[in-house]
């Protein structure tokens, strides 16, 4: 009995292997023989949580568009009728929003990681890159999804955006019309916005995704050490010519990532069911109110996320130099393999100044966060906001020479272990 | 080694999940405490019944259904199509006013806003609030002022029951005018101050339902959610150090 069941089994398996051949060594070549260095910290799940959190989009998103009605006259209803009359639609609805906020907290904690230990140094500089291109088209997902609700924080918070666009001399003025499809944000920005948050985006994000999966696994992942654990001796258990400081990435990273999804997924469903709305940060009152063209809102701020740079914006006087410096404050994050001229990856490595340039970099983030989400009234806190703005971009634009001044400490042959 | 690792993680978790409710908690603008309890479902019922009487003549509740608030504040077809629907709209229609809005505008100065999602937008601190904030004053249209609201067109529903209130004003300020100090019942209702407390505590309850249905099952589901995802992760955590056992 077994044997039949043996025999059908390795049957259907060889006549499968027999006609995708190249199945295999895909499977080996970025799962169980991928070497991995042994030394991750609680610093490299964030990326494996961010692809989780990609899928919880996906899915819900696509549960969330066979209800919503993307047209100006029905979205915001079309919600409500989600909310209420679609049998857990309320749940599906409330993990997209907070998946939203979720996606860029891990992102960010990711980026960071990438900063803290040198993640972006040769030969790792795409790996870099086009994570930092999945940053930015999921800064513009996100910006077109918060538009779908149609609340008075979508169409205002579009129609500021939008309006960026217009301080581009000579163009400016067609350029924001044509985004929008009219004069302001309507039906028909609505309806395109839906289709490119849906459809064309998501598209570039598993592309992007993929390549920036693809491209670590050529050069191999860093380490908290920021040691080339390839440079370093050869063999392992698992085989004489693998790094001897690397593990297969499957099962050891697999079951190790897995307990850290379990407890971030209690974060998000403590969320989820216990304080969906955030305090007005995962999902903002203001948008609780139907849009109204002829209703300014009081105070129109874009989602936490961007107020970093929105802050940007609004400290600096000029409209079109606000426009630069906002879009220079990302721009500037794809040169850092390049500004950055250290011998040393790991801030384990680096001298004091590094370490404390690095933390006030995380800090006038934060502030500028801060600022960006405030009403922008008060003159303090815009003098504070143009000494953070400055730092953030001399912090890049000064890195080539204290990444040299900065003392370096040893780096040993081998990885460390802490844990 | 792995006890220090994992009071690491949570301890991560739990500074995350502070700082941000730290952030969420922020700005208490002199509000009153609502005190709202939404699973109290006899505050639900006494709410239900003050607004059907007092505010959907005037304000819709457009995106509840009278079906969806029977069945989930414990009410029959019956008690609910006789006693708490008076616009002749069927059991599974939404809560809509009947006034025109023509009509409205012309009365009010404006049409009554729909007030389905008024807690989300604006808490139910506010709501409680406001509709305790309400004071004469002959200057307005319709002879009433609010102190929340200043110059709102809507006149106080409740006033039978909390009595006419009057402003006490204090030292007019550079431009003049006279701020609000405090209110003052100088005719008594039919209720007494603490009794009218628990009346707009359930009419906002009511709304703080109508704003979020799913809220009245939400948390109970959430508890059995988190308790099943600490399982799996207790599990998860064992598989795993099973696993890195025997890497050094």
């Amino acid at each position: 009995m077994s044997n039949v069941i043996v025999r059908s089994v390795n049957g259907v398996w060889d006549w499968f292997t027999e006609r995708a051949p190249a199945f295999m060594p895909f499977y080996r070549k970025h799962m169980s023989e991928y070497y991995a260095p042994k030394n991750f910290n609680i610093w490299y799940i964030f990326g494996v949580l961010s692809l989780v959190v990609l899928v919880n989009q996906l899915v819900t998103g696509i549960f969330l568009t066979m209800h919503f009605k993307p047209s100006a006259e029905e979205a915001f209803a079309s919600i409500e009728y989600i909310m209420r009359d679609v049998e857990w639609g309320w749940l599906i609805r409330y993990m997209h929003s907070t998946g939203a906020s979720l996606f860029f907290i891990v992102v960010y904690i990711h980026m960071f990681r990438g900063l803290m230990y040198g993640s972006y140094q040769k030969p790792r500089e795409l790996v870099w890159i086009v994570g930092m291109l999945i940053y930015l088209v999921l800064m513009a997902e996100a910006f077109l999804g918060y538009v779908l609700p149609w609340g008075q924080m979508s169409f205002w918070g579009a129609k500021v955006i939008i309006s960026l666009f217009g301080a581009i001399p000579v163009i400016g003025n067609g350029l924001t019309e044509w985004i929008m499809g009219d004069y302001l944000p309507s039906d028909a920005t609505l309806n395109r916005f839906f289709a490119l948050h849906v459809i064309a985006l998501p598209l570039v994000l598993l592309l992007l995704v993929a390549l920036h999966i693809f491209a670590l696994h050529e050069v191999g992942s860093n380490n908290p050490d920021g040691v080339e654990i390839k440079k370093g001796p050869k063999g392992n258990r698992w085989s004489p010519n693998a790094p001897a400081d690397g593990i297969p990435f499957h099962p050891y990273y697999t079951v190790k990532d897995g307990f850290y999804v379990c407890f971030f997924l209690i974060i998000g469903a403590f969320i989820v069911f216990f304080a969906p709305a955030f305090g007005g940060w995962f999902l903002e009152h203001d948008n609780f109110t139907e849009a109204n063209r002829l209703v300014t809102p009081e105070h129109i701020k874009p989602v936490w996320y961007y107020t970093p740079y929105y802050a940007m914006l609004r400290v600096v006087p000029h409209k079109l130099s606000g426009v630069l410096v906002m879009f220079g404050a990302i721009a500037i994050l794809f040169a850092v393999p390049w500004l950055d001229r250290a011998k040393v990856k790991s801030y384990r490595y680096r001298g004091l100044l590094s370490k404390v340039l690095l933390g006030l970099f995380a800090i006038s983030f934060i502030w500028l966060g801060k600022i960006g989400a405030g009403p922008g009234t008060d003159p303090t806190e815009t003098i504070i906001g143009r000494f953070l703005t400055a730092y953030y971009f001399l912090f890049f634009l000064t890195m080539p020479l204290w990444t040299v001044w900065d003392k370096t400490k040893p780096v040993p042959d081998r990885v460390t272990m802490h844990e | 080694m792995n006890k220090t690792f994992l009071a690491r993680v949570a301890a991560l978790a739990c500074g995350m999940l502070l700082s941000f409710s730290a952030l969420a908690a922020g700005g208490g603008s002199g509000l009153l405490q609502a005190g709202t309890d939404i699973s109290d479902r006899a505050s639900l019922q006494r709410g239900a019944k003050l607004y059907m009487n007092y505010c959907a003549g005037c304000h819709s509740l457009k995106y509840l259904r009278y079906s969806r608030m029977a069945e989930d504040l414990g009410l029959t077809e019956e008690e609910v199509m006789t006693h708490l629907n008076f616009t002749g709209a069927g059991f599974g229609d939404h809560i809509v006013s009947t006034m025109p809005a023509d009509k409205a505008s012309e009365w009010f100065g404006q049409v009554p806003p729909d007030l389905t999602l008024i807690t989300r937008v604006r808490g139910s601190d506010w709501v409680y609030t406001y509709l305790k904030s309400f004071y004469l004053d002959e200057t307005r249209p319709l002879g009433w002022n609010n102190t929340l609201f200043p110059n709102a067109s809507m006149p106080n529903p409740l006033w039978k029951q909390q009595g006419l209130q009057h402003a006490v004003f204090g030292e007019p300020d550079e431009s003049g005018e006279a701020p609000v100090e405090r209110l003052e019942i100088s005719t008594p209702g039919t209720q007494s101050p603490a009794e009218f407390d628990q009346t707009v505590r359930d009419l906002t309850t009511f709304l703080e339902y109508a704003g979020e249905p799913a809220a009245l099952k939400r948390q109970g589901i959430g508890v059995w959610v988190v308790l099943f995802l600490s399982f799996l992760t207790l599990l998860a955590w064992l598989l795993k150090n099973e696993y890195w056992r025997d890497v050094h």
